[in-house]
């Protein structure tokens, strides 16, 4: 099913995705250098929306693969950590910038 | 397409949306928490589609995984020191890249065992995605143990480093070619050769590479890894992982390059250039390290400061190590209980990742407007009274400015030396992490005080309320 018009979409779709990336973050200040950097961290914690998919294919086709179905759950809890721990952890630091106390 | 699929097409529409959206009230610090909670929101929606889609096929399976993963993720994220911050990053990195070459495993492996061949797509992108995630991986680990300093934080070197990494890199290109060529159908010995050179790769890669160079490593990393990702949702023909995985690569990129920057040096420098082993033969020649220095005591300091208008804190790796941010905020507040202006001047590159004095003098309660950055405190420095430098070298190196022979040569610095007075906290007069003398410290407006960043700037707190 080598489709090279789909292809094609999809290239187009990651290349302006990459600009829309460096739009957007390249006004990020010194300050949030840390939380922006563990928060895209977080964001590519979506590959375990692939990891997920891949398992359940895996079992569709009868679960007749042993191996690959413990790897799958590998690469699942890998995604887990990346997502939960990449949030909470911007979630922390985020929490302790604070303005300046009205005196 | 059915209902179902549109729907989930659509809310996969929204989560990109939120993660754009997400990422832009990123920019600013009032608005910054807002942003990662959309961006958490657009992650929630994205994995219950995921969830829904797969209608419960082997739930069991990606239960475990979840509950597993997320629970390790949220206690390390819990319980982590904030100093303990950049290795946690790291492996959080690390996790993710792992995740997107264990898919390429586990996709060649089934096409293996039913004897299909791949579509060149896949072929392609399973390839990549598996060694990029591979590098990023080992690297990240690498990065995370010399962090720890559970290794040393010093470039690890050794001679033909440059043509033993060309070698495997040639390895690699090898056996990627075959399994393109092959349509996926490579031997298990050829592939599993293949995972190993990219996994020693990514180790030799992060080797050589000193613990003052670790912010670019890691914004390197996190940008590696978004390419594996995003390469992966070509592997799987997913939209939403072709995204969020080129929004991470290009972030990444970006600071990648401003790391670069902040150190004047390419980024093929940082990457080959072992920097602290060449700059310490250098000093090694040049004799000795720098000798008429003046020592002052707390007392003397702490007049210094109580009677002063304007001073500047410049912290650095050190303040970190020595766990002193909320010595350094109780200090500041009893300066500025007695009406004395207090600032904070952070470098780009000071400390193990981008923006790290920031965290740790926010969880000290500092409030962000007294985080300088590199131009807005060099304006700063002509009408300060006194600069206290804290565990911060290299970047107040004034040598960057005029000697040409210096290895950090037009790398941009904080201009200290043009303070009224200089304090530099220091623990000893060894030469700094890249092994280069200060002449900041011989400079008659210079005195050091030496010991512990926590213990010198707790005497500093005493000393102020006693006065």
């Amino acid at each position: 099913m080598t489709d090279v018009s789909h292809l094609i979409t999809l290239l187009t779709v990651f290349m302006l995705a990459v600009f829309v990336g460096f739009e957007v973050i390249s006004k990020v200040p010194t300050t949030l250098h840390t939380p922006l950097m563990s928060a895209t961290n977080a964001i590519h914690g979506i590959v375990i929306v692939g990891a997920i998919v891949v398992t359940a294919t895996l079992f569709n086709a009868g679960g007749n693969h042993v191996a690959a179905t413990i790897l799958a759950i590998l690469a699942v809890t890998l995604g887990a950590i990346n997502v939960f721990g990449g949030f909470a952890v911007t979630e922390r630091m985020l929490q302790m910038f604070r303005r300046k106390e009205s005196k | 397409m059915t209902t179902m699929a549109l729907t989930a097409s659509l809310l996969d529409l929204v989560a990109i949306a939120l993660f754009i959206l997400g990422l832009h009230f990123l920019n600013a610090p009032p608005t910054a928490r807002f942003g990662n909670r959309l961006a958490a929101v657009g992650m929630f929606i994205a994995i219950v589609i995921a969830l829904v889609q797969t209608m419960g096929l082997g739930w069991w399976a990606i239960a475990i995984g979840i509950i597993l993963g997320g629970a390790i993720g949220v206690i390390a994220a819990v319980r982590v020191k904030m100093t303990a911050m950049p290795q946690m990053v790291a492996l959080y990195n690390g996790a993710g890249g792992g995740a997107a070459a264990t898919i390429g495993v586990v996709e060649y492996y089934v096409a293996l065992q039913d004897a299909t061949a791949l579509d060149p797509i896949v072929s392609v992108s399973l390839v990549l995605s598996m060694i990029i995630g591979s590098i990023s991986l080992a690297g990240s680990i690498i990065a995370f143990l010399k962090l720890q300093e559970v290794m040393t934080g010093r470039p690890i070197t050794y001679p033909g480093q440059q043509v033993v990494n060309a070698l495997i890199l040639v390895v690699i290109v090898a056996l990627g070619a075959w399994f393109i060529a092959s349509a996926g159908s490579l031997p298990p010995g050829a592939f599993l050769g293949l995972l190993a050179a990219a996994l020693v790769l990514g180790v030799l890669f992060v080797l050589p590479i000193g613990g003052a160079d670790m912010p670019v490593v890691i914004s390197l990393l996190n940008s590696f890894t978004g390419l594996a990702v995003a390469i992966t949702g070509f592997e799987l023909d997913n939209v939403l992982l072709i995204i969020c995985g080129a929004l991470v690569g290009a972030s990444g990129t970006i600071l990648t390059v401003d790391m670069s920057k902040a150190m004047n040096r390419p980024l093929t420098n940082v990457l080959f250039g072992a920097f602290g082993a060449a700059g310490g033969t250098e000093t090694a020649a040049a004799g000795g390290g720098p000798q008429n220095v003046r020592s002052v005591n707390a007392d003397d300091v702490a007049i210094m400061l109580a009677y002063a208008n304007k001073v500047m804190f410049v912290p650095g790796y050190g303040m970190a190590v020595a766990q002193a941010q909320h010595s350094v905020k109780a200090l500041a507040d009893q300066l500025e209980n007695r009406g004395v202006h207090v600032f904070y001047a952070i470098h780009p590159v000071a400390g193990r990742m981008p923006g790290h004095m920031n965290v740790l003098l926010a969880e000290a309660n500092v409030p962000y407007e007294e985080l300088l950055d590199l131009d807005a405190a060099n304006a700063e420095f002509p009408t300060t009274d006194v600069a206290l430098v804290i565990g911060a070298n290299d970047v107040t190196n004034p040598a960057a400015r005029s000697v040409k022979s210096s290895p950090i040569y037009g790398m941009p610095i904080l201009d200290v030396d043009k303070a009224g007075n200089v304090i530099v906290l220091k623990r000893s007069m060894r030469s700094g992490f890249a092994g280069i003398d200060n002449p900041l410290y011989e400079m008659p407006n210079t005195a050091m005080l030496f010991g512990d960043a926590k213990a010198s700037v707790d005497a500093l707190t005493a000393a102020v309320k006693a006065l």
